[in-house]
């Protein structure tokens, strides 16, 4: 009996050290959540939104610039990135045992882990140097580069989680290797893989580093590939670090834009994994 | 081409690697060829099969004749199956393997060069253990092969759909969804479904690698009572552990054993009077 009511103490000891976890991890994220809800949601309103930012010195304005330059520069990443990720990661996984998939597997985990400064400075070198001009293709360029190995990877690893009985099915009908790649594993591995790339337009909208030196920053919209344009990330950099209450102000309601637009976007990347997972499943 | 004669093919035949001891002399597992005169749609001639370094087929010939049920038998790892994916060279697709010999559809070898195998894959359909529907809906899995090989054009799909549907006696079921997902049928209708979906294309042989194995009796029933129906218009190979199925469905059977041919032989025959001793042994559930 002893011996029982000791494990039981054990049991519930560790049970409550999971749970302790729990919390600790949950409470950067709720702090942020009310800090930047506190400190921003006073400063938002229609103009913020609306409203290109006013001269210095003049109070007001907004970021709708920088909130339709962010979402420009996360599309051109996505045209580079989503289709290049997609490609790589059906290679990785039709030709998962070969030497040259488990270099490019390898490379692109390192790829992942190269700190997004350098990928800024990478881009800098490729897209800014030679033109001598800060441009939202640089941006999206450097933002692409930062997407791929997190497609790739997750395409990889859910294609092969799909059943290699659906791609024996596609061959014994005579598709080719590419259809069966293309035509069944992929739409069959889709849902999650919708996943992914939401998560890595999550994690890319967020990116400050990679764009300080490469689309810079805008007072005004555009839409030219070579000009440089504004995002929430750095506008909320460049009004942090400026001497205005005002612009403070106005960081803090950037950051708050921010917080809730991954958010959304990662609900988002629930629903639209479940919707795909339901209409496929019983 | 002049065909060796018979001596010269079996002094030219490699001396068989360390033949287990429970297997019969090669001398006696002859073949008790077909009655002359049987069509014949596919054959193997001295078909060896290796996995890398590891010979999984010993010199299997076998002929397979038209419009009927060949099963073949053996216990777990005796090669029929890696026999059964020789024959629409589905094993190509898995690295590091090598065939020897000739396999024969309509003697054309092929594996000889010139052979499409993408269009030998329509003309021999196949139909794995696990039902594999794909994640679409019933109309279009069973369209697939049909719009893939180009082999009609999308105004007849329809009709190609229903006919293939009827083929496997799924239509009365499926008729008034087509356009739900396959994954909903149960594991039953989705096998029949794999069935349709392989007649859609019309292929001239069926390979079935234990079609009914996941199957509940039911189930297997239908599946039984359906491969009855299409040997009328299909050649069938099929693979099963079930000894009764083979009896059942199979109008000639094959017994494997270590990636070799022990004998086979009229299924009635095999089933009530094997020419081989260890025939009769797993036949009557000695081993296996």
């Amino acid at each position: 009996m002893r011996g029982a009511s000791r494990r039981r103490v054990l049991s519930n000891l560790i049970v409550g050290l999971c749970g302790l976890a729990v919390v600790l991890a949950l409470i950067p994220l709720t702090l942020i959540f009310i800090y930047v809800i506190k400190q921003g949601f006073s400063s938002l309103n229609w103009d913020f939104f609306t409203k290109m930012p006013k001269p210095v010195g003049e109070p007001g304005g907004g970021m709708a610039n920088a909130m339709l330059g962010t979402l420009f520069l996360i599309g051109l990443a996505s045209v580079v990135a989503i289709p290049v990720g997609m490609i790589a990661g059906v290679y990785l996984s039709e030709y998962r045992g070969s030497r040259f998939a488990s270099l490019v597997r390898f490379t692109a985990d390192v790829l992942n882990g190269v700190p997004s400064i350098v990928i800024g400075i990478f881009a800098y070198g490729l897209a800014v140097l030679p033109v001598h001009r800060f441009s939202a293709l640089a941006g999206g360029l450097a933002l692409a580069f930062m997407m791929i190995p997190i497609i790739t990877r997750t395409t990889e690893e859910l294609l092969n989680l799909v059943p290699s009985t659906l791609r024996e099915g596609a061959l014994a009908l005579g598709a080719t290797r590419a259809r069966a790649a293309f035509g069944v594993m992929v739409p069959a591995a889709l849902p999650g893989i919708m996943t992914g790339i939401l998560v890595a337009l999550a994690r890319i909208a967020g990116e400050t580093a990679p764009l300080l030196f490469t689309s810079f920053n805008n007072r005004f919209f555009t839409t030219r590939l070579d000009q440089p344009i504004a995002s929430l990330t750095v506008q909320v950099y460049t009004y942090a670090i400026s001497p205005y209450d005002d612009w403070h102000r106005q960081a803090w309601a950037g950051a708050l834009v921010l917080v809730s637009f991954v958010f959304v976007f990662s609900v988002l990347a629930r629903i639209v994994t479940r919707r795909l997972e339901r209409m496929h499943r019983v | 081409m002049i065909e060796p004669p018979e001596a010269v093919m079996e002094s030219a035949e490699k001396p068989a690697v360390a033949t287990p001891e429970i297997l019969p002399p090669p001398d006696l597992r002859k073949d008790r060829g077909l009655p002359p005169g049987t069509p014949v749609r596919m054959e193997t001639r001295n078909l060896d099969f290796f996995y890398g370094r590891n010979q999984a087929l010993h010199g299997i010939s076998l002929a397979i004749p038209e419009k009927s049920v060949t099963a073949l038998i053996g216990p777990s790892g005796c090669g029929k199956s890696t026999y059964l994916r020789c024959l629409n060279r589905m094993n190509d697709i898995i690295p590091e393997t090598r065939v020897e010999g000739e396999v024969l559809l309509d003697e054309m070898d092929i594996y000889g060069p010139g052979t499409d195998v993408v269009d030998l894959r329509r003309r021999v359909g196949m139909v794995f253990q696990k039902s594999n529907p794909f994640p679409k809906s019933i109309f279009e899995n069973v369209a697939y092969g049909l719009k893939i090989n180009g082999l009609c054009r999308r105004s007849e799909l329809p009709e190609k759909v229903e006919k293939a549907l009827r083929g496997s006696a799924l239509w009365d079921e499926v008729k008034d969804r087509l356009q739900t997902s396959a994954l909903r049928l149960s594991g039953g209708q989705q096998q029949r479904l794999c069935i349709a979906r392989a007649l859609a294309v019309e292929p001239e042989v069926l390979l079935m690698d234990e079609p009914a194995s996941a199957l509940d009796p039911s189930a297997t029933q239908k599946i039984e009572e359906l491969i009855y129906e299409l040997k009328r218009d299909y050649t069938i190979v099929i693979v099963t552990h079930n000894m009764q199925q083979a009896a059942r469905v199979s109008e000639r059977t094959a017994f494997f054993m270590l990636g070799r041919l022990v004998e086979h032989d009229r299924t009635d025959k095999i089933f009530t009077n094997p020419g081989e001793k260890i025939t009769e042994d797993y036949i009557t559930g000695r081993f296996g």
